[in-house]
């Protein structure tokens, strides 16, 4: 089914989730990390999570992502149900659809850039060649340097590389800039609004960062397992606009 | 200190299946050292306990004739403690419904009472009875191999002379432990019989009444043994006597000696292996602990707690997986010792197995394996002492990689991203990637030990009984006898054609050295019996000299092919002559001597005589042959070809098929060991990799892919050396365990090689499987938070 977006009527609805809970069962103790989300997610657009730590956004991510599901309540990707256990749906949806970029890069030690970024090409259907993922974040003088022998910044564009260079339907990105100083975030966020505009990819960005909201079309903030306000950009602001 | 302890049963839970792992291996090492060391004790314990008990002699002397009153001359030479006087015959045995010939000793022992020396242990029955002079007692390997009982009659031919005998008892003496007939090189306890009898009727039936042919003493304390012997020949020379010796040259004594040192050149070898593969493993396993808890140790650190008590936390986790493995080695080494003592004492026939786990053993066993432990994790230890608090709080810096040299070679496009990263994971720590191939290639070198033996004895029958002793049946005559007994032997039916053969005990010496044994005489261009070298070509026999086998000629009497040998015939005249050694020969079984048949007769000067035969038969008519041959007095013995292999068969093939298993056993415990340490370690160095590639989409597959192609690739790179140490291990057993009953060649068939390969392709299998099933717990959300 395909539903109007409010503001960008163009554009269709990539994620939709309803009633969605999320309870873990840490010791003893329930923890509900997802009361009960109702939201949709548009294709192309740029999306920032805020809330603090607690606030169910990384739940959520995971839940989009694949790599979790939901206690109940419904998630659709296009036409796939994210709600199901089925381990090898999962697992297919991510390597078809998602891109991940990770707090801590998690770049594999042992491979060079280009072969980190070939470790998902070679498994996708219509992957761009790894050479020019890396160009995308400018970092065609470091195809064959081993991941020690970049720095934070540089893995983490590597890892943004890694994540587009099978034209993710969606890009999921969990602190991106977590890990990084200031202007080597930029250079980072700068990768992720190219990739976004160019590619036309769906993104999320989790992030504690306010100034990062600027950037983003939707701005959606969570408290405590719930939407507490969703926040529309009425324009976009570049990287290198932002304050921190 | 508690809430240390804690901590340590909870690493050591946390750890339980590499450090059970561990433990089997260095609980196979101590196993294997007791199995061994228990053995050797108890079958020495035992031995010596049989030998004291039934007062074994310590010089034997057979002789010609000797009237009963010599016995007090010998007495009389400074030395001699005892000496029992006795007569011993050889004799043909009757027994209803087999249709063999059978062949054995009988020896006198007094009419009533027991014997001085040399005493009868009985297994049923009773001793013989004054007066009855038809009751025997016969060896319980031969009442076992015939079912037959105390009061069970039996036929035999003494001194050509029919008589039926009475079983009374079954027993046995240390003389005859291992029973040999005179001319086999296997005992056969169906075909050659054990028996005593009282001596005034042995006496009657030997023509031996007021005399013996056969003395055996015991010495005192500080007597000078070959002076004695040398007085003995002395004495007994007019009487006939062949040459007195000592205990270490009487073949059942000789023979189990030759075992046990066998057996003690082994012992040492596996263990070393074993803890060698501990060591090893308790290496990586602690050195990846220790850098999993950097952080762990650094806290502990900071709050106070010294270097000293932080390592002897790590230490004592060490030692429970070390004690666990002495404990369970003590109990497993107990278990296969007393197996394989078992298999010894029926091999053996030892009449009691008293076995004995020394303390000192298991003292030894312990302080090794602890000693080995704390080799193992040294470095490890010493690492832990060494971290600085706010260094271990830190990270550790990011492993710096390379590409490998396969890739530089120009092979890389031709690899998987994937495969790259295996590659590159085994060249990133080469020590480790090397020392899991060494203690794969180990696992499969001890598993090629399990199946040596039986390649080698196969291979050792089929030259043999195939080149070298070709006879259907081999006869033996009671003494020096004409040539016309061959030509009576061809003329029955079924006898298509016989080779005479002339065999007379001889005392070689070169230098000072010198060796008893029969000198073996047959006919240039003999077609049964043939000598074969080295290379497996047959050797001629020369018109003058003697062909020695090398064994006797390097290892005994250190002489080569050139050199002058001094031969004491010990038979008839008894000649000494200096003759020269024209040839060596390859024998695999037994020491021999040999020569042309007319240069012995000529040499000993008795006639162109013979004192054997070597038969091929018609099977059809086998056992019209047999009663022929048992009708025939002179007959003495005969041996069956097919049946010597099958003697062969049944002495060994229990306890190799018990080394196999033992062999197996421990090999796949070694396996079993290094690939699932290996891979348990790699698990958790590669986790976070392995789950973010999941992450990425990549399937359980695909990163089991990674995981097991690493083990995949150890295992597979440890088969070349493993089988080419397998070689070498066989090799080396091989020339540790070389005697004069035989020596071992290094033959390997191409079965061992891919048994050897299999065993450990398919342990690695298993190993990797269960930790294969570890990532599908691969904690996905876990990664995205956590920094390495």
């Amino acid at each position: 089914m395909i539903a109007r977006s409010p503001h960008r009527t163009d554009t269709e609805v990539a994620f939709r989730t309803r009633g969605v809970t999320k309870v873990y069962q840490m010791g003893e103790v329930q923890v509900h990390a997802l009361r009960g989300i109702d939201l949709e997610l548009y294709k192309g657009e740029f999306v920032v999570l805020l809330g603090p730590s607690g606030s169910g956004k990384s739940t959520l991510l995971n839940i989009l992502g694949g790599l979790d599901v939901p206690t109940s309540g419904t998630v659709n990707y296009e036409d796939h149900d994210l709600s199901t256990f089925r381990e090898a749906v999962l697992t297919r949806y991510r390597r078809e659809h998602v891109g991940f970029v990770f707090q801590f890069y998690n770049l594999i030690p042992s491979l060079t850039a280009r072969e980190n970024v070939a470790l998902v090409t070679e498994i996708a259907t219509n992957p761009m060649p790894p050479d020019e993922a890396l160009a995308l974040v400018n970092l065609s003088d470091r195809l064959d340097h081993f991941p020690a022998q970049l720095s934070g910044g540089e893995q983490q564009r590597v890892a943004i590389a890694r994540a587009i260079a099978k034209r993710p339907d969606v890009l999921l990105c969990d602190e991106p800039t977590g890990a990084l100083d200031i202007s080597t975030g930029i250079v980072v966020l700068e990768a992720l609004a190219r990739v976004n505009r160019d590619l036309g990819t769906t993104t999320a960005v989790i992030t504690h960062n306010v100034a990062i909201a600027g950037m983003a079309d939707r701005v959606i903030r969570l408290s405590d397992g719930r939407i507490a306000d969703i926040e529309i950009n009425s324009s976009r602001q570049s990287p290198a606009e932002l304050s921190w | 200190m508690r809430a240390l302890h804690h901590k340590l049963w909870r690493d050591l839970w946390q750890l339980r299946g590499q450090s059970l792992a561990i433990t089997a291996v260095l609980a196979s090492g101590v196993a294997c050292y007791l199995m061994f060391m228990s053995t050797l004790d108890s079958l020495l314990l035992s031995r010596d306990l049989y030998y004291s008990e039934n007062r074994f002699a310590e010089i034997f002397v057979p002789i010609k004739r000797a009237p009963e009153s010599v016995a007090r001359r010998l007495r009389m030479i400074d030395g001699v403690d005892k000496v029992d006087t006795r007569v011993m015959a050889p004799l043909t045995i009757d027994i209803e419904g087999f249709r063999e010939p059978v062949v054995g000793t009988v020896t006198s022992i007094p009419d009533h009472g027991e014997p001085l020396l040399n005493r009868l242990y009985l297994r049923a029955g009773r001793s013989i009875e004054q007066g009855h002079n038809d009751e025997i007692i016969i060896s319980e390997a031969f009442a076992k191999a015939h079912a037959m009982n105390p009061g069970d009659r039996l036929g035999v031919i003494i001194n050509g002379k029919r008589k039926q005998l009475r079983i009374v008892g079954t027993g046995g003496s240390p003389e005859f432990i291992h029973q040999l007939r005179p001319g086999g090189m296997f005992p056969d306890y169906e075909r050659y019989g054990i028996l005593w009898m009282g001596r005034t009727a042995l006496a009657n039936a030997y023509d031996m009444e007021g005399a013996f042919n056969y003395a055996v003493l015991t010495l005192t304390r500080d007597a000078d043994e070959q002076g004695v012997i040398d007085r003995i020949d002395d004495i007994l020379k007019p009487y006939g006597g062949i040459g007195a010796f000592a205990r270490e040259y009487q073949p059942s004594h000789q023979f189990l000696a030759q075992e046990l040192d066998q057996l003690e050149n082994l012992s040492g070898l596996f263990p070393i292996i074993f803890l060698g593969v501990a060591a090893f493993l308790l290496h990586t396993v602690v050195t990846r602990l220790v850098s999993t808890q950097r952080e762990q140790i650094a806290a502990l650190k900071a709050f106070g707690y010294s270097n000293v008590s932080v390592s002897a936390h790590y230490l004592q986790l060490i030692m429970l997986i070390v004690l666990a493995g002495i404990v369970l080695g003590i109990a497993a080494g107990a278990w296969l010792g007393t197996l394989l003592s078992a298999i010894y004492v029926e091999y053996f026939r030892l009449p009691f197995l008293r076995f004995e786990l020394h303390p000192l053993r298991i003292a030894q066993a312990s302080v090794i394996t602890i000693i080995t432990g704390l080799l193992g994790t040294l470095a490890a230890v010493r690492a832990i002492a060494r971290l600085k608090p706010a260094e271990a709080m830190r990270p550790v810096a990011p492993a710096r990689y390379h590409t490998t040299l396969i890739e530089e070679l120009g092979f890389q496009r031709l690899l998987s991203t994937p495969t790259r990263m295996i590659l590159r994971n085994l060249g990133h720590k080469p020590v480790k990637s090397l020392m899991s191939i060494l203690g794969i290639a180990l696992a499969v070198g001890m598993l090629m030990t399990g199946r040596f033996q039986e390649n080698t004895i196969n291979y050792m029958m089929d030259v043999h009984y195939g080149l070298s002793q070709r006879e259907d049946l081999a006869v033996g005559f009671s003494e020096a006898t004409s040539r016309r007994a061959l030509t009576e032997l061809e003329s029955l039916r079924g006898v298509d054609y016989g080779e005479p053969v002339r065999n007379v005990p001889a005392r070689l010496r070169y230098q000072h050295r010198e060796y008893r044994v029969y000198i073996s005489a047959f006919e240039p261009g003999a077609i049964i019996k043939r000598l074969v070298d080295s290379d497996l070509n047959i050797v001629e026999l020369p018109g003058d000299g003697i062909v020695l086998n090398d064994y006797l000629a390097r290892e005994i009497l250190h002489i080569e092919s050139g050199q002058p040998l001094t031969v004491e015939i010990l038979e008839g005249s008894m000649p000494i002559r200096q003759i020269p050694v024209t040839a060596l020969i390859r024998q695999d079984l037994g020491v021999g001597a040999y020569m042309d048949l007319d240069a012995l007769n000529r040499l000993i000067g008795d006639g162109d005589v013979i004192s054997g035969a070597y038969l091929y038969i018609d099977e059809k008519y086998a056992d019209e042959i047999y009663r022929h041959l048992k009708e025939r007095p002179r007959v003495v013995g005969s041996v069956i070809r097919t049946q010597e292999i099958e003697n062969f068969h049944r002495t060994m093939d229990e306890s190799m098929l018990f080394w196999t298993f033992v062999a197996t056993l421990f090999a796949v415990v070694i396996a079993v060991g290094v690939v699932y340490n290996s891979a348990r370690i790699t698990l958790t160095e590669r986790s976070r990799e392995l789950a973010s590639l999941r992450v990425l989409g990549y399937t359980r597959g695909e990163i089991s892919y990674i995981l097991l192609g690493e083990l995949a690739l150890l295992t597979l790179v440890a088969m070349p050396p493993g089988l080419w140490f397998g070689r070498a291990l066989c090799g080396y057993i091989a020339s540790s365990i070389g005697n004069e009953m035989y020596r071992v060649p290094l033959v390997l068939e191409p079965a061992t090689y891919a048994f050897a390969a299999l065993v450990v392709l398919v342990a690695s299998a298993v190993s990797a499987l269960l930790v294969r099933r570890r990532l599908d717990a691969l904690d996905l959300i876990e990664v995205l938070k956590t920094k390495d």
